[in-house]
């Protein structure tokens, strides 16, 4: 009886989910043991054509890190979700977009001009941009298409569930492998990590007051942070109410508050707005200006509250540079 | 006129209005008693409390189509739940400042406070807000393209348990 | 806690019923159109229309159609649900379905009353109707909590409409608190003289009232006191009651009065409130000698011993029962009550805010309440209507609609000031033989007996000039206007301007709310309209009643009105005391909010976010609890929940989306 086959593929993403099945350190052992592995761009020799070659449904599962905003991307996700049973979404920006989902402020051609034209530190005298195709003396040269617009794994093609986190902890990795070679399989859609906020597994949650009456917020470079109080209490923006579970509070116990990668728990439609919701519920003030001047406080409310959800959020992107696009 | 223009003049805005009952839906309704005329754009979801109103629905209204929204609450100190008009402006403060982030224009998105004997005041600011938002364009995001009322249901278990208060 | 199951009622199946209203709806909103349109929206079985769904046929339909299985779920596309969803959750639970199964959508205040186009109303009905099928689907069976009633009720404010209710109210069995801030009962009708227009004596018919309201063994009266503070709800009010000391023990005095005639202060020095200002009194006093209860009452801001405990205290040396006690201190009562009713009455409008009738600058100009105390015979001047001179005048000027009619001021009409203004005249006439003057705009007089009375004033050479007055001035063009009060107005059923000089004028000022209206509206949780005056839930067919559930409304306080309307008013109000309590229980609305315990993470964010106190936190189990109860179900910490496991009842996030998305994504 052959072995299952699984393969591994990356988009727009930091290579750090890559990294994370690494950590699994000798637990990789059995998966190895358990599982065939035939595509694995970041470790192995697989070719695009040796996925292409398969028949459909070939692949068990496919994981795939990484948002999507290249044409090659969205080629390969087509792909690999035709040769796939199972196509699992793999850390952040595969499930809600992740920090490359941020570029969603802009659009391609403010891109370009930063990066390839205004930068200071760009010689870039000619104002070359990079372009598709190129036709040079040993023949044609092309490039994938790079789209405005950053977008979720489901958003191009039909996931079946969410391994979150920016990178998935290990544990959840180690359950999610167990429970999908199982073959006792979740409901569809189901993102595998336990569906309630940090504040669960928080050491701090006992000193978070009942009463936040929040009246200004810091930076975490503002102040210094005691490592035994709940954070929001100190007037830092943990989101950790907001946010799922099953990283054990890994940063507020090396004492830096929650950004929220573990996204929403399943009843939240939009991470960002709920976000907003409770912190501004927080706040202690009944008078316009008063409240809009604790608000200035949060320099960056996009950042802040869409850091890794930007493009699974209801607006997806910024309107206006979606409008002034040119093409 | 240009044919930017030509669309502006020509487009009829879609407004999804949350009106909290006590007041707004209320004033709302003398205002309709008192057969006040007033631009049919704007859509009434009608909720308790302005405290109610989570910032995920201004955002779903935007993101179903609709071209602005406008929330309606009692005036300050005058909640019927006391204090809910204030949290709905904490958050809608907030929500401002995000939105404005997002590029999306600040008048699309609105909170007005109604009492509940201002029928006038209804006519007068969806009136207002019907024009502005006309002159703004369309906002006109795709809609979401799942089923959401198929998910909804698939959420909600067969049998549902209730949990009786305490009797008093 | 217990747990109740409940089954949901399987795959939707909702059945759209659209109503004519007769063609209030159907004149702007095409009824075949939305039909058809309903037909294609999800789960939607049945679609039919009527011409009004409300009535006993239209209720029939949907019965039928629930009974015959062919739906589970209902909208009603009519009016507002502040009209009928009562009504047709009703018709839910007699077809035998859960009547939370059901939504409206309010195509009628909302679209065909206030669109003028048919082609846009149509567009909007669609949506709304697309908007409570998509919302429908999703809703959950609720369970109506029923909770008992405290057989107590509180009356605020003790004139004739709060003295009226108490009684009624006292003689049915309950026990009634009767709450009164000044130091006696009898509001604004102790100080008239004779009431329109029968012309009868006011002392001789409330001073009965009063009694029988001291003397009834079901009366609490509290005079000298103030509600401080509300909490709960219908049914089970919990209310703060402050009673000021009026250093003078009420069980012990005998109302003898010899205590004001032993006052330190053998010359009253401060202003007479019952008087209105136009004598004084001594800081130990008695309002009037009929107040009720007849016990005396020291003012603290004018009296030597509380002031500066300087005093050699003669009053207490002539007191034989001994019921003077300078060491009394404010006391706060609390008391559960199931009903609350308001009869806290009005004040008059301040004439000095009409500078061109010169009240306050000139002498000689009154208000008609300072008029009712002149004419009073235990008033002031002892009945009599002297000038400023202590002449009695030989014309007299009497002024209508000051304040009232008036975009200036106010724009309502006062209701009670032409019947008043006849009174006065009528008075002053007998008492002086004056020639009397009436300034009229125009002559209402609708009540019982009131046009008679208007017949009788014609007949007694009362002089009725039809015009405003324009001011009241003191500069004399021609001898004769030496030393008067000239009364300067167009005559416009003669068409010319007149200059009538008078020794006296009357101002029939309005009626106003009372100066501190906002603050009690909040501290009983109820609405003002407009013109500031309390709101009744609907203004022909729940005058008595308010949009807090167990708070009603008595007399003047609602509205300018007059004794017999205010009486009647009063036993309104009482009746519904009166029936929400022998009912028994009230039935909770089940929009409450509930933790959802397996998803809550113990963040804590909600629980100082409920203003009624519903929410705390569970220590052990480190989640959230919700008591039912305390919850009025606004839905604030649901929106502040920052994991989605804090729901409300009939208001789910799921329930609101969908209606979202109905409402915008089909038309």
């Amino acid at each position: 009886m052959s072995k299952p086959k699984v393969g591994f593929y990356w988009c727009a993403s930091c290579g750090g989910c890559e990294e994370a099945i690494i950590d699994l350190a000798e637990d990789i052992l059995p998966v190895i043991e358990a599982v065939d592995i035939v595509f694995w761009p970041v470790a192995l020799d697989f070719k695009r054509a040796d996925v292409e070659a398969m028949p459909d449904g070939d692949l068990a599962v496919g994981f795939i890190n990484g948002a999507i905003r290249t044409s090659e991307q969205h080629e390969m996700v087509e792909l690999l979700r035709s040769k796939s049973q199972l196509i699992i979404a793999f850390g952040s920006c595969a499930h809600l977009g992740g920090i490359p989902g941020l570029a969603n402020m802009f659009n391609r051609q403010e891109m370009f001009d930063e990066v390839y034209i205004k930068s200071p530190s760009v010689n870039n005298v000619e104002k070359v941009l990079p372009s598709e195709k190129i036709d040079i003396p040993e023949g044609k040269l092309t490039l994938p298409s790079m789209w405005d617009t950053v977008k979720t794994l489901d958003q191009v093609i039909e996931v079946d569930y969410y391994l979150p986190g920016c990178p998935p902890p290990v544990n959840l990795i180690k359950d999610a492998l167990k429970t999908i070679l199982s073959g006792e399989l979740p409901p569809n859609g189901t993102v595998l990590a336990p569906d309630v906020a940090l504040c669960e597994e928080c050491s701090r949650r006992d000193s978070k007051p009942e009463d936040l009456a929040l009246r200004e917020f810091k930076r975490p470079h503002e102040i210094i942070i005691d490592p035994q109080q709940c954070l929001l209490a100190q007037g830092l923006l943990c989101l950790g109410p907001v946010t799922r579970k099953g990283c054990g509070a890994a940063c507020i116990n090396v004492n830096m508050p929650c950004t929220g990668c573990m996204g929403p728990t399943g009843r939240v439609t939009d991470y960002g707005a709920k976000a907003l919701s409770a912190i501004a519920s927080s706040v202690d003030s009944k008078d316009e200006k008063e409240i809009a001047e604790i608000f200035n406080h949060i320099v960056d409310p996009v950042g802040t509250f869409y850091r890794y959800s930007l493009p699974a959020s209801l607006l997806h992107r910024h309107y206006q540079q979606a409008k002034s696009r040119g093409k | 006129m240009s044919n930017d223009e030509a669309i502006k003049a020509q487009f009829e805005p879609k407004i999804v209005a949350f009106f909290c009952n006590w007041c707004t839906y209320t004033a709302a309704d003398l205002a309709g008693t008192a057969r006040m005329v007033y631009a049919p754009n704007v859509r009434v979801v009608r909720i308790m409390c302005s405290g109610r109103l989570d910032p995920q629905f201004v955002l779903a209204a935007l993101r179903e189509g609709a071209d602005g929204v406008l929330i309606g609450g009692c005036h300050p100190g005058d909640c019927h739940y006391q204090e809910g008009n204030y949290k709905a402006l904490r958050r809608f403060t907030l929500l401002k400042s995000l939105l404005k982030s997002m590029g999306i224009e600040q008048e699309r998105v609105r909170l007005e406070w109604i009492a509940a004997s201002e029928g006038d005041k209804v006519q007068r600011v969806i009136n207002e807000m019907t024009e502005t938002v006309r002159q703004l364009g369309p906002l006109r995001l795709e809609p979401t393209i799942y089923n959401l009322i198929e998910d909804s249901l698939l959420k909600i278990p067969e049998t549902a348990t209730l949990a009786k208060g305490d009797e008093l | 806690m217990s747990t109740t199951e409940i089954r949901s009622n399987g795959t939707p199946k909702v059945g759209v019923y659209v109503c004519h209203c007769g063609i209030n709806i159907s004149s702007k909103v095409e009824i075949s159109k939305t039909v058809e349109f309903a037909k294609t929206l999800p789960y939607v079985t049945i679609v039919r229309d009527y011409k009004f769904m409300c009535s006993d046929p239209g209720q029939e339909l949907i019965q039928q159609d629930i009974g015959e299985g062919k739906v589970n779920r209902v909208v009603v596309a009519s009016c507002s649900p502040l009209m009928h969803e009562p009504t047709f959750r009703n018709v839910m639970a007699k077809g035998g379905e859960n009547p939370f199964f059901f939504q409206m959508a309010n195509i009628r205040e909302h679209v065909s009353w206030v669109t003028r186009n048919k082609e846009e109303g149509t567009k909007k009905a669609k949506s709304l109707i697309a908007a409570a099928v998509c919302r429908v689907a999703l809703h959950q069976p609720l369970e109506r909590k029923r909770v008992s009633i405290h057989p107590d009720v509180l009356i605020v404010g003790s004139g004739i409409a709060g003295i009226h209710a108490a009684l009624t109210l006292a003689d049915s069995g309950k026990k009634v608190y009767l709450v009164e801030r000044e130091p006696t009962i009898g509001g604004h009708m102790a100080k008239f003289d004779k009431t329109f227009p029968t012309l009868d004596c006011a002392a001789c018919i409330l001073t009965p009232k009063m009694s029988a309201v001291l003397a009834h063994p079901n009366i609490i009266l509290w005079t000298y006191s103030e509600v401080i503070g509300v909490d709960g709800f219908v049914g089970n009010f919990k209310v703060k009651v402050k009673r000021k000391p009026r250093y003078v023990n009420e069980e012990l005095c005998v109302g003898c009065s010899e205590c004001i005639e032993a006052c330190v202060y053998k010359k009253a020095r401060v202003e007479d409130e019952f008087n209105v200002g136009l004598s004084k009194r001594k800081p130990i006093y008695i309002p009037f000698p009929q107040a009720t209860p007849l016990v005396a009452v020291i003012d603290e801001a004018s009296c030597l011993e509380l002031k500066r405990r300087k005093c050699k205290k003669s009053c207490v040396d002539v007191c034989e029962p001994n019921a003077i006690d300078f060491d009394q201190t404010e006391e706060i009562k609390e008391i559960d009550v199931g009903a609350i009713i308001l009869a806290t009455g009005f004040k008059t409008f301040d004439a000095r805010r009409i500078f061109r009738y010169g009240y306050g600058k000139y002498n000689n100009i009154y208000t008609s309440l300072e008029v009712e105390r002149m004419v009073n015979a235990a008033g002031p001047t002892s009945g009599e209507v002297i000038l400023k001179s202590g002449q009695a005048p030989k014309m007299v000027a009497i002024i209508h609609c000051v304040g009232s009619r008036d975009n200036n001021t106010n724009r309502y009409c006062s209701r009670v000031c032409c019947m008043y203004s006849l009174k006065i005249a009528h008075l002053i006439k007998e008492r002086t033989g004056a020639e009397i003057y009436n300034f009229y705009i125009d002559m209402r007089t609708p009540g019982k007996g009131y046009e008679e009375f208007y017949d009788k004033l014609l007949k007694e050479d009362v002089h009725f000039i039809r015009g405003r007055v324009a001011e009241i001035t003191d500069w004399a063009m021609t001898p004769e206007e030496e030393g008067k009060l000239i009364i300067r107005a167009e005559d416009t059923l003669v068409g010319a301007v007149r200059r009538i000089p008078v020794d006296m004028v009357v101002l029939s000022v309005g009626l106003e709310p009372q100066a501190d209206t906002e603050e009690v509206r909040r501290l009983f949780n109820i609405s003002c309209s407009d013109d500031g005056w309390f709101l009744e839930r609907h203004p022909k067919l729940a005058p008595v009643s308010t949009f807090t559930d167990g708070v009603f409304l008595a007399g003047a306080c609602q509205g300018p009105k007059d004794i017999p309307d205010s009486v009647a008013q009063a036993g309104a109000a009482a009746a519904e005391a009166m029936a929400l309590i022998d009912r028994g229980y009230v039935e909770l609305d089940p929009n409450t909010a509930y933790v959802q315990e397996d998803f809550c993470s113990g963040c804590k964010t909600c629980v100082n976010i409920c203003p009624f106190n519903a929410i705390s936190f569970d220590g052990d189990k480190n989640v959230a609890v919700v008591n039912g109860a305390l919850c009025k179900g606004c839905g604030t910490c649901v929106a502040a929940c920052p994991s989605g496991s804090l729901q409300q009842n009939l208001f789910t996030d799921e329930q609101i989306l969908n209606e979202i998305k109905g409402v915008v994504s089909y038309v």
